[in-house]
């Protein structure tokens, strides 16, 4: 029940886009968990969210606008963004919602009812 | 107790030679060595949060694209000094408290990145805009590092 997310890398499939795997941080709150990806320049359209086989995938797709001139200078990558989760059974899967502001995307999983702790009434 | 496994995030192969960031790779990888794993991410302590920085010239205008993710805008300060372009600013960590963090690989805290630009720019002109996460930073160059036509009488 502790172990929200294993992280998952895909050795066995075949890739033929290249992603880059961006800084992520994973907070447990009383209710359920708080995942936040950084995805600099990717908009609320590029961001593709698909939950298979208990595996959260989040691909970021970066939307730049062309800047003018040539560049003289480059620390940034151009591939697309790609993080993978694999999800505790305790997480309501159906439950979860995500946004994005200024390229972080914080995706919000709830624990499914069942799993949170209850008070029982002596009747 | 470990309530996650951590693997290091595996870095697509990256073409372009640009040998900073290299070696800010390499260093990174290097912290995340078993011995240091011990210490959790403590690779942030030595090389703090170096944003990624492009720099484009046209004729008239430099533009520094910088990456910063999920900042506020008065968070960020830009400033000019002596032909050098420092970004700084503070990401700051939104908690509410009864929370535990399972997995930090963003750095929260104050950061600083400079850069010197090739040529003379107009201080009074420059203007910046912050969207989807990224800074766009425009200097108009001075008056004479502007391309001139000289006419032949």
């Amino acid at each position: 029940m502790n172990t929200l997310t294993r992280e998952t890398r895909e050795t066995d499939r075949a890739q033929t886009e290249q992603f880059v795997t961006p800084p992520a941080g994973v907070t447990e709150t009383a209710d359920g968990y708080m995942i936040e990806i950084e995805m600099p320049g990717v908009k609320k359209d590029g961001l593709e969210i698909s939950f298979e086989n208990n595996e959260l995938t989040i691909i970021g797709r970066r939307s730049l606008s062309a800047v003018e001139g040539t560049l003289v200078h480059r620390e940034s990558r151009p591939e697309n963004f790609r993080r993978t989760f694999e999800l505790d059974p305790s997480i309501d899967a159906d439950k979860i919602s995500a946004k994005i502001e200024q390229g972080l995307v914080t995706l919000t999983l709830p624990k499914a009812e069942h799993v949170k702790p209850r008070k029982i009434t002596v009747s | 107790m470990d309530l996650i496994r951590y693997h290091a995030p595996d870095l697509a192969p990256w073409s372009a030679l640009d040998r900073w960031s290299n070696l800010r790779d390499e260093l990174n990888s290097f912290f995340e060595m078993p011995f240091w794993s011990s210490l959790g991410r403590a690779s942030q302590l030595f090389t703090g949060w170096s944003p990624a920085l492009d720099l484009y010239e046209s004729g008239d205008n430099l533009i520094a694209v910088i990456e910063l993710p999920g900042m506020r805008k008065e968070d960020i300060d830009i400033s000019l000094h002596d032909g050098t372009l420092t970004i700084s600013g503070e990401r700051r960590r939104e908690s509410t408290g009864g929370e535990k963090a399972q997995r930090t690989e963003r750095y929260v805290g104050t950061f600083r990145r400079s850069i010197a630009l090739p040529t003379r720019v107009d201080a009074g002109k420059v203007s910046a805009s912050y969207q989807d996460g990224i800074l766009e930073v425009a200097l108009p160059k001075a008056e004479e590092a502007k391309p001139k036509q000289i006419k032949v009488r």
